[in-house]
C-alpha cells in the first residue's frame, strides 16, 4: 500500500490531480478537493502523475 | 563505454526529464547543468507566497524522488556553448560534458527595460527564487510600488504587493490586464477587480526613465508623467536563454524550433537526432490547435515535454525498435494555467489567446464564471474564475475526447 498526503495548507482545489488519479482524488460539491489517503501499489505511478501535476505542488507520496 | 545523457537546465522542465529518462529504463549517466546554485524549484509561489513569507527553497524545492538519487548535479555553472558535431557542451567554468543525448531546458530569463537612470537600486524581477527574496524585503507596508508589466507575473505581483500593504501602480502597454489570454471583457473586468483593491493602473503606458540618484525614487512614463516609486517590479517580457547554442546551426529564432518528437531542428528544417528540448524553449506544432510551432509559457509544459522527452530519448539511445513509431506519435499537450490574485482564482486550459470570439457559458461576469473562447467557432479555450468543477467539464471537449 501507499500513503498520500496532501497539504491542506498549500492545496488550492485546481483538481489537476483528479484528472490523473480520479479514483483517489476528486472535488466535491463545494469545488473542494477530497482524496483516500491509502492506495494499492499498482496507482503509484498514476499517483506520481498527480504529484506532478499540482501546481501548488500539495500532494505527497509518504514514503 | 555507456551512453550519457546532458540536460541543461536544472529547473522543472530538466527534473522531469531526468525522472522520465530513468522511468522508460535508462541506466546511464545524467548530467544536469544549470545556472542556480539551487536545485530545482517551483516558480508559481515566487509571486505570491514567496514575497508575502518567510519562504525558504526548501518549501519550494521540488521533492527529488529515489530514480534521480545518481543524477549528476552541475549547478551554478551555466551552459555557455554547445558543439553540435563533436556532441560536448561546456559551461562558464570551462568544464566540458560529453553526450550521446542532449535534453535543451534552459528556459528563460526575465527582459528589463534599457533606461538611460537605469542604474539606481530598486529594480526588480522575479524569474528566481532569489529574485524573490530580494524583492520581499523591499515590499513593506507603505512601499510605493511600480510593477511594469501586465501578464501573469504583474498582476500577481501587484495583488501580493496590495496584500502586503504597498501602494501599486500597474505600468504596461497593452490596454486591459492579461489581454492576451482572457479577451478584452474578462481582462477588462479583471482591472476593476485590481482597481477595487486599491492597485492603480497606467495602461497603454511605457516607461521612458527612472529617477534618483543610488536608489530610485520616481519612475517617469512616456507622456512625461512621474510617479513616485521605491520599488519597480519589471515583468515586462521575457529573454530566451539559447546563446550558449548560438554558434550551432539550430533554428533558435524564437526559442528551439522542435518536431512533434521535441527534437530540436536546423535551420534548414531537419531533425537533430539526440538533441531534445523541453519547457519554455521548445517551439513545437500542437495538432489540438493547428501547425503552427509555437512557445508555450505556462507551467504544465516542462513536466509535459520533459516527459514526452524523457520517452523518446530512452528509446532512441537504446535502439528500441519503436523508436521511429514512438518520435512519430503526434504530441498534444493541453496549456494549462492558473494565477491566484486576491480571493480569484483563475483557471484556464487550451489557447484563450488565439480566439477570435468569447462567450460567457456559466455564472456572471462581476463573480464566478466560466468564459468560453472559439476560432472558427471551434472551441479553443475555456476560462475560469472560481467554478472549478464547472470549468473542467471543458477539458475534455478541448482535448477531443
Amino acid at each position: 500500500m501507499i500513503t498520500i498526503n496532501v497539504d491542506m495548507d498549500k492545496c488550492q482545489h485546481y483538481g489537476q490531480c483528479v484528472f490523473e488519479a480520479p479514483d483517489i482524488f476528486k472535488l466535491n460539491d463545494n469545488d473542494k478537493l477530497e482524496f483516500v489517503a491509502t492506495a494499492d501499489d499498482s496507482r503509484r505511478s498514476d499517483v506520481e502523475s498527480a504529484v506532478d501535476v499540482c501546481p501548488m505542488q500539495a500532494i505527497s507520496i509518504v514514503e | 563505454m555507456s551512453k550519457s545523457v546532458v540536460i541543461v537546465g536544472a529547473s522543472m522542465g530538466g527534473l522531469r526529464a531526468a525522472e522520465a529518462l530513468r522511468n522508460n529504463g535508462f541506466d546511464g549517466k545524467i548530467t544536469v547543468i544549470g545556472e542556480e546554485v539551487h536545485a530545482p524549484y517551483n516558480r508559481p509561489p515566487l509571486s505570491k507566497e514567496v514575497l508575502a513569507k518567510e519562504v525558504t527553497h526548501d518549501a519550494v524545492a521540488f521533492k527529488l524522488r529515489a530514480q534521480v538519487d545518481d543524477v549528476i548535479w552541475n549547478l551554478g555553472d551555466p551552459a555557455t556553448s554547445l558543439d553540435l558535431a563533436k556532441q560536448v557542451v561546456t559551461t562558464a567554468s570551462g568544464k566540458t560534458f560529453e553526450y550521446a543525448g542532449l535534453v535543451v531546458a534552459s528556459g528563460l530569463r526575465p527582459r528589463v527595460l534599457d533606461l538611460p537612470n537605469g542604474k539606481v537600486s530598486g529594480r526588480h524581477t522575479v524569474r528566481t527564487l532569489d529574485d524573490a527574496i530580494g524583492l520581499r524585503a523591499e515590499l513593506v507596508p507603505g512601499a510605493k510600488v511600480v510593477v511594469a508589466g501586465a501578464g501573469f507575473i504583474g498582476c500577481e505581483v501587484a495583488a501580493t504587493a496590495r496584500g502586503l500593504g504597498c501602494e501599486v501602480t500597474n505600468v504596461a502597454i497593452d490596454s486591459y490586464p492579461m489581454i492576451r489570454p482572457l479577451g478584452e471583457e474578462l481582462a477588462a473586468e479583471l482591472q476593476r477587480r485590481h482597481v477595487a483593491h486599491g492597485v492603480c493602473f497606467r495602461l497603454g503606458h511605457g516607461i521612458k526613465d527612472l529617477t534618483g540618484t543610488d536608489s530610485l525614487s520616481g519612475v517617469i512614463l512616456d507622456d512625461g508623467e512621474l510617479l513616485e516609486a521605491t520599488v519597480l517590479v519589471e515583468a515586462i517580457s521575457s529573454h530566451c536563454n539559447v546563446e550558449w547554442l548560438a554558434n550551432t546551426n539550430l533554428d533558435i529564432s524564437n526559442g528551439v524550433l522542435t518536431d512533434s518528437a521535441l527534437r530540436a531542428v536546423t535551420t534548414d528544417g531537419d531533425s537533430v537526432e539526440g538533441v531534445y528540448v523541453v519547457g519554455d524553449l521548445a517551439r513545437f506544432a500542437n495538432p489540438l490547435f493547428d501547425d503552427e510551432p509555437r512557445r508555450i509559457e505556462h507551467w504544465n509544459i516542462p513536466t509535459e515535454t520533459g516527459k514526452r522527452v524523457g520517452a523518446v530519448l530512452s528509446a532512441y539511445l537504446s535502439q528500441a525498435d519503436n523508436f521511429a513509431e514512438l518520435a512519430a506519435q503526434p504530441f498534444t499537450p493541453l496549456p494549462t494555467f492558473w494565477s491566484d490574485q486576491y480571493d480569484m482564482k483563475i483557471q484556464g486550459f487550451g489557447m484563450p489567446g488565439l480566439a477570435d470570439r468569447y462567450e460567457l457559458l456559466a455564472g456572471e461576469l462581476s463573480d464566478e464564471l466560466v468564459m468560453a473562447y472559439f476560432r472558427d467557432d471551434a472551441l479553443i479555450g475555456v476560462v475560469g474564475i472560481g467554478m472549478t468543477a464547472e470549468v473542467m467539464k471543458y477539458r475534455k471537449q478541448l482535448l477531443g475526447t
